[in-house]
């Protein structure tokens, strides 16, 4: 047996899932709600640049300062934990519940409800030691038996499928005394730890679905569809206290209006504000630059003509200008990809790839002529509605094509129709949206191109890449498995399997009243951490 | 008696006629609940059992079926959403939408009618004209973009209210009621103006008819014939129109409650169309048909109290 | 129409400002389909959200297009979406006002109930049924609000049709055997004309709106061509750095509506 302290395992091994059951593309709001594409994950925090201009000037010195508003694109969907699917929501989640372990800004994994771990040999036996003297929100101690009743919940105990996929593996959850529990797994699995943030709650709440009780920093007071989530500070806390007392999470249904609810006073922070709303905000506010970590790409489908010609795809990625489209649609801020990586996994972002394509409208012609089309051809580019900088990135992406005589017509759909018919039917020619990863793995991001793979939506097919692929999940020398990793992503962007463009920019903007927001790689909005400014 | 009786019928029928409606065109929207509940990444086998569990492997018509029985015992269902009773969730919506529309309800009555009797008492004075052209004006807006032009001028510049600063009845009432005073102004606004324009060429229709002149020949002065006979048939097409923008106010609440981020129950609508939420989707709509059938049935009891002559049944 | 009744119509004022505006935006668009100073999609990275000038009369917008281009283009997807509603929605309005009118009894009855249920069915879910089976687009857009706009029209031409329908004339005409097709449209329609042109009128100033709302709601037409009502809801978050931005395309459409408001009214005055 070797023990480790859990909080030490190190910020390389970051295989963190936060959310087991991470929706990569969850659709979030149905509003014209201007952000992208949901983000899940990443292995680095991003830029934590700070723009902002002089002076907080903080002229309301009545201001009450124990109350924050955060606005937030969309309802809490549900307040049972683990039904709970929304990233919106699990990121509100964040501060109410905690799993055996919780992930800490740098990607580590931090003793939450356990205090310690112990992982058998063979990685198939995990035992957890119960943090002594936490408790509910209810003010009830934590046992083990809400530790074992939690787990089942999501393996689906009663004959009923997991409700995390990755919980299916659990052979059984098991009490041994007042402080210990082990999991035992049917397979080995040395990452499974990462499985292990679910939220515990306690197995004497009959409605877990109306009254929300968790052991995180802040706990529940009240919801109100379309209107508000309210969460308190709890005392009780095991952790460092939280330091604001109560905040309301706002629900923002008019995502155009952000500017002037902030100018106006009406909530304090927002996540994920647009560029041109940053550029429209008076020196009241702080902002924060981070990545959204995601694969922001013309997806082209792979399956259908003329896209099934890697020439037509090639002279598609060289007209394509991804600085260009961050001139437009984000004033230059975003990080540019040429493969289906994105920076903040800085072991396997290969940013040579950037330069794979580098704008020539003459090349892409030639390999257009070579492919048989001398004169272009027309298409249709199939965009979730509610993303409004993926509409605005197929604009000048149709813009740009003009130049080489192809037409690329823009289809608005809502996000609904989009996952039926483009991500699950596959009945599309291109689509641009953001792709991120539901683990902190390469193979998060890059198994979907796998040409079985069930979410390969750009029928992507390649038997090299699938032989790398495969190679690479058989490795067991992390050196090995990210030199087949890379190699994978060299086979996208030669293959040019889509036009990948940009990672975009995320900003986070905070009243100066408050300030000390922290980025994590996950989604999540770590709110016990904001702290009013002096 | 015959008369409510038909009608009552009619009205059912049209329910019956509306509820399946809206599930048909669930049924032919894309998008699977289950998989909106559960996210893109859930596995087949949790969506299938999940499909069971709601009943959504059913045929379209027992569900309806299904939905139809509970509904009439009073059991809406409960959000998939946001897992509570549809009823709850609906009933602490209604005071703010009912609010805003009563509002907005009651700025058009106390406003449009002594403007229009004005402005077709002095006919082509300058009130009149310039009444008719700022009324031209104003039905010419798009209601959104009143409502951002409101917001930006009474929110923005003389801080009158707090932009998207909604506050709950719950919390303060005169909080509540101040701040939905400038959004139900937006909505009264279009319907004000038509309403003046209505009354006033309804006024000036009826006191050219004979019986006016008649009176006003039999030494009435102007003031008399206008209030006693013109008014009262003047106004029967204007509680027509009344009722109608009454049974309105909830449609034309969509776009207002966006605009000022109001949480009421248009917002969950257009949300719940979103989220494949039907059983809120169809507890919503009902009472938005049952609203309009029944203003337009309370309509034609004011016209038989206005005007007994009215041959409602025709 | 005579001389005398026709100076007398243009004397009328509102026919006059109507005319005007009217003329005015249908000379903007009938230019457009020859000339427009920029492409309307163009854009421009270095021109981007600029003010008046003479460079751009209207500015530009978030891409750097030429918002005076793209008021032209929108300006003619606005139009033909209202007439595409007003031929759907007064169409079929009329056909099956008539019809329920003229035969009355159980038609007349099963018919209205539909119509009822149309009327308390909110547009936007049915617009939202129809965007999300076919796609956001204009087409799509204008059967929506098309059929959103056939219960008025029906209601209306019911009403007058069952007033007309008793009258003298059409008793006659009914004991010479004329067919029931051409009664209602040769005998009863053209009797209610006035009526229908006013609602036409009006319709058309709903549709302008209503497309400006549903684009409002995100299921109007489709970028890069914008209707108007569409470019003036994208144009809205940039009302506090370049409101021209918001008030040129505003400002048309409230212009486009009181054009037609103004021609019904003066209509409506010269009869």
């Amino acid at each position: 047996m070797m023990k480790k302290k859990i909080g030490r395992t190190g910020s390389a091994l970051l295989m963190v899932v936060l959310t087991t059951l991470t929706v990569a593309l969850s659709g979030c709001s149905s509003d014209k709600a201007g952000d992208s594409a949901k983000v899940e994950t990443g292995a680095e925090t991003g830029t934590d640049t700070v723009t902002s201009t002089e002076t907080a000037a903080s002229t309301e010195t009545t201001d009450d300062l124990s109350k924050l508003t955060v606005g937030i694109p969309q309802d809490i969907d549900g307040l049972d934990p683990h039904n709970s699917t929304g990233a919106g929501t699990r990121e509100v989640f964040y501060n109410i519940f905690e799993g055996l372990v919780k992930a800490d800004s740098d990607g580590n994994l931090n003793p939450a409800v356990a205090s310690e771990y112990t992982i058998s040999e063979d990685s198939k036996v995990y035992t957890f030691t119960l943090r002594d003297g936490i408790k509910f929100h209810d003010g009830s101690d934590v046992t083990v038996e809400d530790i074992k009743y939690s787990l089942e919940r999501n393996m689906g105990v009663d004959g009923s499928e997991p409700l995390i996929k990755a919980y299916g593996k659990i052979d059984s959850v098991n009490v041994l005394d007042d402080s210990h529990v082990e999991v035992v797994l049917k397979d080995a699995d040395s990452d499974f730890l990462t499985q292990l943030t679910v939220a515990i709650i306690p197995a004497a709440n009959e409605h877990p679905e109306t009254t929300p009780i968790g052991t995180g920093p802040y706990k529940y007071v009240s919801n109100s569809p379309q209107e508000n989530f309210v969460v308190t500070r709890f005392d009780d806390y095991w952790g460092e206290k939280a330091y604001i007392k109560d905040v309301v999470f706002k629900i923002e249904a008019n995502m155009d209006a952000i500017v002037l609810d902030l100018e106006g006073g009406s909530i304090d922070m927002m996540a994920r504000v647009t560029p041109t709303q940053v550029a429209q905000l008076s020196d009241k506010f702080e902002v924060y630059e981070g990545t959204m970590n995601l694969v922001q790409a013309l997806y082209l489908n792979n399956a259908v003509k003329p896209f099934d010609d890697v020439k037509v795809r090639q002279a598609l990625c060289y007209a394509v200008n991804p600085q260009e489209i961050m001139d437009f649609v984000s004033e230059g801020a975003g990080t540019e990809v040429g493969s289906a990586m994105f920076p903040a996994f800085s072991k396997y972002y290969m940013p040579e790839l950037n330069d794979t394509y580098n704008t020539d409208v003459d090349k892409a012609k030639a390999l257009l002529a070579e492919a048989g089309y001398p004169n272009g051809f027309e298409f249709t580019i199939t965009v979730p509605s509610n993303y409004g900088q993926h509409v605005d990135t197929a604009q000048v992406i149709s813009e740009e094509l003009k130049a080489i005589g192809v037409t690329a017509n823009i289809q608005e759909i809502e996000w609904n129709s989009w996952v039926s018919d483009v991500y699950s039917g596959r009945e599309y020619e291109a689509t641009v949206v953001g792709i991120d990863a539901s683990t902190l793995s390469a193979s998060a991001l890059l198994s979907r191109y796998v040409s079985d793979n069930g979410k390969n939506f750009v029928n992507f097919n390649s038997a090299d890449f699938d032989a790398a692929y495969a190679n690479a999940s058989a490795a067991t020398d992390d050196a090995e498995k990210t030199k087949y990793y890379k190699e994978c992503e060299t086979i996208l962007s030669q293959e040019a399997a889509s036009v990948y463009i940009q990672d975009l920019p995320e900003f986070v903007v905070l009243n100066k009243k408050f300030t000390g927001y922290v980025f994590y790689p996950l989604y999540v909005q770590d709110i016990a951490k904001i702290r009013p400014a002096q | 008696m015959k008369y409510t009786l038909k009608k009552l019928s009619s009205t059912i029928v049209t329910l019956i006629v509306v509820s399946l409606c809206v599930f048909l065109a669930f049924n032919v929207l894309p998008g699977d609940p289950a998989i909106r509940m559960l996210g893109l990444e859930a596995s087949p086998e949790l969506v299938a059992q999940t499909r069971e569990k709601m009943g959504l492997n059913d045929p379209v018509l027992v569900r309806y079926f299904r939905w139809f029985v509970a509904f009439w015992q009073g059991d809406f269902g409960t959000s998939y959403t946001y897992s509570v009773p549809v009823a709850s969730l609906i009933l602490s919506k209604i005071p703010i939408t009912l609010t805003l529309g009563l509002l907005a309800f009651l700025f058009t009555v106390v406003i449009s009618i002594p403007v229009g009797i004005a402005t077709a008492k002095y006919e082509n004075g300058i009130l009149d004209r310039t009444i008719t052209v700022v009324n031209q004006v104003i039905m010419a807006i798009p209601p959104f973009f009143s409502g951002i032009l409101i917001t930006f001028i009474f929110g923005m510049i003389f801080k009158f209210f707090t932009p998207g600063g909604f506050v709950s009845y719950t919390d303060d009432v005169r909080g509540f009621l101040r701040y939905l005073l400038f959004p139900s102004v937006a909505i009264a606004f279009p319907k004000i103006a038509m309403t003046v324009k209505m009354l006033r060429g309804n006024l000036i229709d009826e006191s050219g008819k004979d019986y006016a002149r008649t009176a006003y020949s039999r030494g009435n002065n102007t003031n008399g014939v206008l209030y006693r006979h013109v008014l009262k048939n003047a106004m029967i097409p204007v509680i027509t129109f009344l009722g109608m923008a009454l049974a309105d106010m909830v449609a034309g609440s969509i776009v207002i409650e966006q605009v000022f981020n109001i949480p009421g129950i248009s917002r969950i609508l257009l949300s719940s169309i979103s989220n494949r939420d039907y059983p809120v989707v169809e507890a919503i709509i009902m009472g938005i048909a049952i609203i309009v059938i029944g203003t337009n049935f309370l309509v034609d009891i004011i016209y038989r109290i206005i005007d007994p002559r009215i041959d409602i049944d025709d | 129409m005579n001389n005398s009744k026709l100076k007398k119509l243009l004397k009328n004022p509102y026919v006059f400002i109507g005319g005007i505006i009217m003329g005015l935006i249908l000379l903007m668009i009938i230019v457009g389909f020859f000339w427009m100073p920029y492409e309307p999609t163009k854009m421009s990275a270095s021109e981007k959200l600029q003010g008046i000038s003479l460079r751009h009369i209207m500015g530009t917008d978030n891409m750097g297009r030429d918002v005076f281009s793209r008021v032209m283009y929108g300006s003619r997807v606005t139009l033909m979406i209202a007439i595409g509603t007003i031929i759907i929605g007064a169409g079929v309005g009329t056909i099956i006002g008539s019809i329920t009118g003229y035969y009355g009894g159980m038609i007349d009855e099963v018919t209205m109930r539909v119509i009822d249920a149309l009327f308390a069915f909110p547009s936007i879910l049915l617009a939202l049924v129809i965007v999300s089976v076919f796609g956001v687009g204009w087409p799509q857009l204008v059967i929506s609000l098309g059929i959103a706009f056939v219960p008025s029209f029906a209601r209306i031409v019911r009403g007058e049709v069952l007033r007309c329908k008793n009258m003298d004339y059409i008793e006659n005409a009914r004991l010479q055997g004329v067919s029931d097709f051409r009664m209602i449209f040769l005998h009863i329609l053209p009797n209610i004309k006035g009526v229908l042109a006013s609602s036409i009128l009006i319709g058309f100033n709903n549709a302008v709106l209503a497309e400006a709302g549903l684009s409002y709601l995100g299921v109007g037409s489709q970028p890069p061509y914008a209707s108007l009502g569409r470019m003036l809801s994208d144009a809205q978050q940039y009302m506090f750095t370049r409101p021209s931005y918001v008030l040129c395309p505003g400002i048309v459409i409230v212009l486009m509506v009181l054009g037609f408001a103004f021609l019904g009214e003066g209509i409506k005055r010269w009869k």
